[in-house]
């Protein structure tokens, strides 16, 4: 057996490969057997049976929920939250980025940056505390809303403010974090192009327009591929955090409907079977714009 | 040095504008926590309005956390997730990380496919707990310690810093007649101070802050890391529980700052602490992106 190529090989780097062993282990344990275990979707999954042990049932799980009422309601979450989320979470840190760039003062760049990247050590936990004390009954936005003679509103208690609250939230503890990747990248234009944008008399915005942007296209569009990659896992544990029954209307996502089903009802072979159907999603959306983005900018992941 | 045009000085006052809002609308929420934590409970319920300073001045809220048996062991179990967890992060992570840049090794790249394939494409949620729960990690700190062994994506980050170094150094330590387990640990850890404190920092800070892990795991209050404890007291308005003997009207003043308060000894060490590390977070953030 040693004789072979790959029995040489063995042998020769026996000790790196002793290195890796414990690596390998770690992902089959933790990743590779919990896809495996993702068989339970077409199972009906019995804990006293176990994973191997439980009866096939094909395709059913996936049958019950394309028939239940909480499917269109949670992929139209997931989908509107998600592209709410892009649509405006996306260039903010890019709009960020070409203005700190701009900034005369280094000093006060770096105050800015330090401040502006705080928010994203602030554990969920605490953001979701701050999101919920602003936005009580008798919480500061409600005072301000009462103050012009408005009426206090419950927001974290209304289907409507929910998409608009997740998606500020958001950009405000992301978008200073998001805005190291493009400043590195704004670095790395050649000033030429800016000397010979200003000799042809391009004023600041179309500097930016002409020769910024264009510089960082490269980086805009990975980050892209990237976030569509994630589209179909909206921030679920800030999710968790912040809703309560009577907002599952515009808040309930397919992972939060997973994981209430899964963890907390025991539905466990239904919740895998939504859950991999999430996974499937994913994946294919990721697949797509990564070959349109080869076929389109020559920029993809692989 | 050309003089700025009138367009450009309109720009760049707006651009500070915009900037001087960014950093108030960033801060203020911060700030509004902090001011609510030091006030005194009474003053703070029946305050309205915009708090731009704290009501009176009280520190019972603090007291009151730092009194609290839950807190305590929150902090506890935390201390003991991090260093435990980290050791295991880092050494994990080195391993993997010097078996992917060597160079002439064969199933490098299938291994390293079978790695990179687990960020794209997981099993789920309801999978991965049934998982650890048959591993018999249920209500055991180690279920928030094996599980997150290893990120990924810090790996990758570590394997393409060493990467960058240089061939020579390692081939003459061979010549010297030192193993891998020498060249890892004697020449390339020390070479790589940088990205080792970036995925300290970044394997801390993921510790530091988790609590979804905690909450489907962990049954027993006794093995609660912080946030779940903290995330417990300000979501579920579980405090009363928590104070003990004091009085009904006493303990709802000194509830309603000890949330604040618990939110600030959490946060606080870590945003105390980032501005001076924010250089080796911005590098780990960068060597990620560029060969991700």
């Amino acid at each position: 057996m040693l004789k072979t190529r790959l029995g040489k090989d063995l042998l020769r780097n026996k000790w790196l490969y002793v290195m890796i062993l414990p690596v390998v282990i770690y992902y089959v344990l933790f990743h590779y057997v919990p896809l495996y275990g993702t068989i339970i979707a077409f199972k009906q999954f019995v804990p006293a049976k176990g994973i191997l042990g439980s009866d096939w049932v094909g395709l059913k799980h996936f049958e019950d929920f394309f028939s239940s009422i909480y499917f269109f309601r949670v992929i139209k979450n997931t989908v509107l939250l998600s592209f709410f989320n892009l649509l405006l979470g996306f260039p903010a840190p890019i709009i960020l980025a070409l203005l700190l760039n701009e900034l005369k003062s280094p000093i006060f760049r770096r105050i800015t940056q330090t401040i502006t990247y705080m928010p994203h050590f602030i554990t969920l936990v605490v953001v979701a505390g701050i999101i919920r004390y602003f936005t009580l009954s008798d919480g500061l936005l409600n005072d301000v809303i009462a103050f012009f003679g408005g009426e206090r509103i419950s927001f974290l208690q209304q289907p409507e403010s929910f998409r608009p609250i997740y998606i500020i939230s958001e950009i405000w503890q992301q978008i200073g974090w998001g805005t190291i990747i493009y400043l590195a990248a704004i670095t790395g234009i050649d000033q030429q192009q800016y000397e010979a944008a200003k000799m042809d008399g391009a004023n600041k915005l179309q500097q930016i327009r002409h020769v910024t942007l264009p510089g960082i296209l490269p980086t805009i569009m990975i980050m892209l591929i990237l976030s569509l990659g994630n589209i179909m896992n909206v921030g679920f544990e800030k999710i968790i955090l912040l809703y309560s029954a009577s907002i599952y209307e515009t808040a309930d996502v397919i992972s939060t409907y997973v994981y209430r089903k899964g963890i907390l009802e025991f539905s466990y072979s239904y919740s895998a079977a939504v859950g991999l159907l999430n996974s499937v999603i994913n994946f294919t959306i990721l697949l797509l714009a990564n070959s349109f983005s080869k076929r389109a900018s020559k920029n993809s992941l692989w | 040095m050309i003089k700025p045009s009138l367009g450009e000085r309109i720009f760049d006052f707006f651009n500070v504008v915009v900037m001087v809002l960014m950093i108030i609308l960033t801060l203020y929420p911060m700030l509004y926590i902090l001011f609510s934590s030091l006030s005194e409970g009474n003053k703070l319920i029946s305050f309205n309005g915009i708090l731009l300073w704290p009501q009176g001045f009280s520190l019972e809220g603090y007291k009151a956390v730092l009194s609290n048996p839950t807190i305590l062991s929150g902090f506890k179990n935390t201390l003991f997730i991090l260093v435990v967890g980290l050791g295991f992060n880092m050494t994990l992570t080195s391993l993997g990380a010097y078996f992917l840049s060597r160079e002439g090794v064969m199933l490098q790249k299938p291994i390293m496919f079978f790695i990179v394939f687990t960020m794209f494409f997981q099993g789920g949620l309801v999978p991965f707990f049934l998982i650890v729960k048959s591993y018999g990690l249920l209500d055991s700190l180690w279920s928030l310690i094996l599980p997150t062994a290893v990120s990924t994506f810090n790996l990758i980050i570590m394997r393409t810093y060493f990467m960058a170094i240089p061939k020579e150094l390692e081939e003459s330590a061979f010549l010297d007649g030192a193993g891998h387990f020498t060249i890892l640990f004697r020449i390339f850890i020390p070479l790589s101070m940088p990205v080792v404190a970036v995925l300290i920092l970044y394997y801390g800070v993921g510790h530091w802050n988790s609590w979804f892990n905690a909450m489907i795991f962990l049954r027993d209050q006794q093995l609660f890391p912080i946030q779940l404890v903290v995330r417990n007291i300000i979501l579920e308005n579980d405090n009363a529980s928590m104070l003990g003997t004091t009085t009904l009207i006493q303990s709802r003043d000194v509830a309603e700052t000890l949330k604040y308060a618990a939110i600030i000894v959490t946060t606080a060490p870590i945003l105390l602490l980032y501005p001076f590390l924010q250089k080796y977070f911005v590098k780990g953030v960068m060597v990620g992106a560029l060969k991700g």
